[in-house]
């Protein structure tokens, strides 16, 4: 049977990834590769080729993941219905086992239960140090060196300050993006196209593997 | 009103949040926490939260922020909850939808050229200090304290978390029931 004709394809798109969003702990790249045996080897949706253009391009744009993907899945397959499925699929398992904690344990609660605050206090510094391995993980794999290491140092310190206009990380977003842009235009004229892969501070397959040891 | 607030702050995430779940929480961090909505500790509960719950870290934030901001700021019923954590989820979503449908066909086309492969390796070092700025933002006296113990203590938590996840192949999740525990023995 082929894709296009596929009986209640909206339903199976949607508890594909239902499935998904529900067994899959950290998000983004723990469950692209679930999402890729899913669509690709088990529903026989998309050919392998296809999944990573879709990949390549649910990584381009901001936003989360595994929504990007999931609506990049389901649009190629069924246009914005088919989008709605699959991302609705994703997100509803984490919207109520969260809306649930968030129902029982109450800020409130965390506060003044005695045993749960004390579980808070020694959990709060974990998670702090949970958030500094991915930098230093992500900083060897995307091959920062002498020469950008000032980049995310300058960007974190400024966005630490909490100065009015200059702390707004949208603004490192956009300067990075436009830097990046201007940067690489000036390599292109100086070096040639043919010296250009040698001239770029990180492969891309660098991000990849970055983004899959973060696991998020 | 909190809602409209909420939607443009979710808008903002949406819209900018590059490079992953860590690399957002800053931004996350300005918009909730940066207009009182929830508390520097809370976020970091949500955090934790978030990290021992399946599901990507910005569904998961979220749903929780959207629940409590509204409760918070005084609308005192789970029903005002409730609205804001569909609110909030279905607007942090929605700037993949519009972008998936208008922009793929022109990424996936021009993937190659200067100007795509010029954004990303300028996105690059950017995220990393995203995730670095996060970080920073929450070593404050809400997470590791205010008295020396327990800065000592925290530290030494921190420390130790943070070697586990790098030189083993010990899950985060576990680590943070470790630390959890260590917590409940220290502190209770």
């Amino acid at each position: 049977m082929s894709v296009d004709k596929e009986k209640g394809i909206y339903l199976k798109l949607f508890s594909s990834f239902l499935r998904i969003g529900a067994f899959t702990f950290g998000g983004g790249w723990a469950m692209i590769s679930l999402i890729q045996r899913e669509v690709v080897e088990n529903r026989k949706w998309i050919a392998r080729e296809e999944f990573l253009d879709l990949l390549a391009v649910a990584q381009s744009l901001p936003g989360i993941l595994a929504v990007n993907i999931s609506v990049a899945v389901g649009d190629k397959l069924r246009g914005m219905r088919g989008s709605v499925a699959a991302a609705l699929g994703t997100i509803l398992p984490s919207f109520l086992i969260i809306l649930t904690i968030a129902i029982f344990l109450t800020p409130d609660l965390i506060q003044n239960n005695r045993i749960i605050a004390a579980i808070f206090s020694g959990i709060r510094p974990a998670v702090v140090a949970l958030i500094v391995a991915p930098v230093i993980t992500s900083a060897k794999s995307a091959k920062i060196g002498w020469k950008t290491v000032w980049i995310p140092v300058v960007a974190a310190l400024l966005i630490w300050s909490k100065l009015p206009v200059i702390s707004n990380p949208i603004l490192y977003v956009v300067l990075g993006a436009l830097g990046g842009y201007l940067w690489l235009r000036r390599q292109e004229k100086r070096l040639g196209i043919a010296k250009m892969d040698t001239a770029t501070p990180g492969q891309t397959d660098a991000l990849d593997k970055d983004e899959k040891e973060d696991g998020l | 009103m909190i809602y409209l607030k909420l939607i443009w702050s979710y808008l903002k995430i949406g819209l900018f949040g590059f490079g992953g779940g860590y690399a957002m929480l800053s931004l996350i961090e300005r918009e909730i926490v940066g207009s009182g909505w929830i508390t520097p500790k809370m976020f970091t509960d949500i955090v934790a939260i978030s990290q021992m719950t399946p599901g990507p870290i910005g569904i998961n934030s979220a749903t929780y922020i959207g629940y409590v901001a509204p409760i918070h700021a005084g609308y005192d019923s789970p029903l005002w909850g409730l609205l804001g954590s569909v609110v909030c989820t279905l607007v942090v979503i929605l700037p993949s939808f519009l972008l998936v449908a208008f922009t793929s066909h022109l990424i996936s086309k021009h993937k190659e050229s200067v100007v795509i492969r010029g954004i990303f390796s300028g996105l690059r070092p950017v995220v990393i200090g995203l995730i670095a700025s996060a970080a920073l933002l929450l070593m404050n006296g809400e997470n590791f304290g205010t008295e020396t113990n327990e800065i000592f203590i925290s530290v030494i938590i921190a420390v130790a978390a943070l070697a586990t996840v790098l030189f083993t192949k010990i899950h985060p999740i576990l680590v943070i029931i470790l630390s959890g525990i260590a917590g409940l023995i220290i502190y209770y």
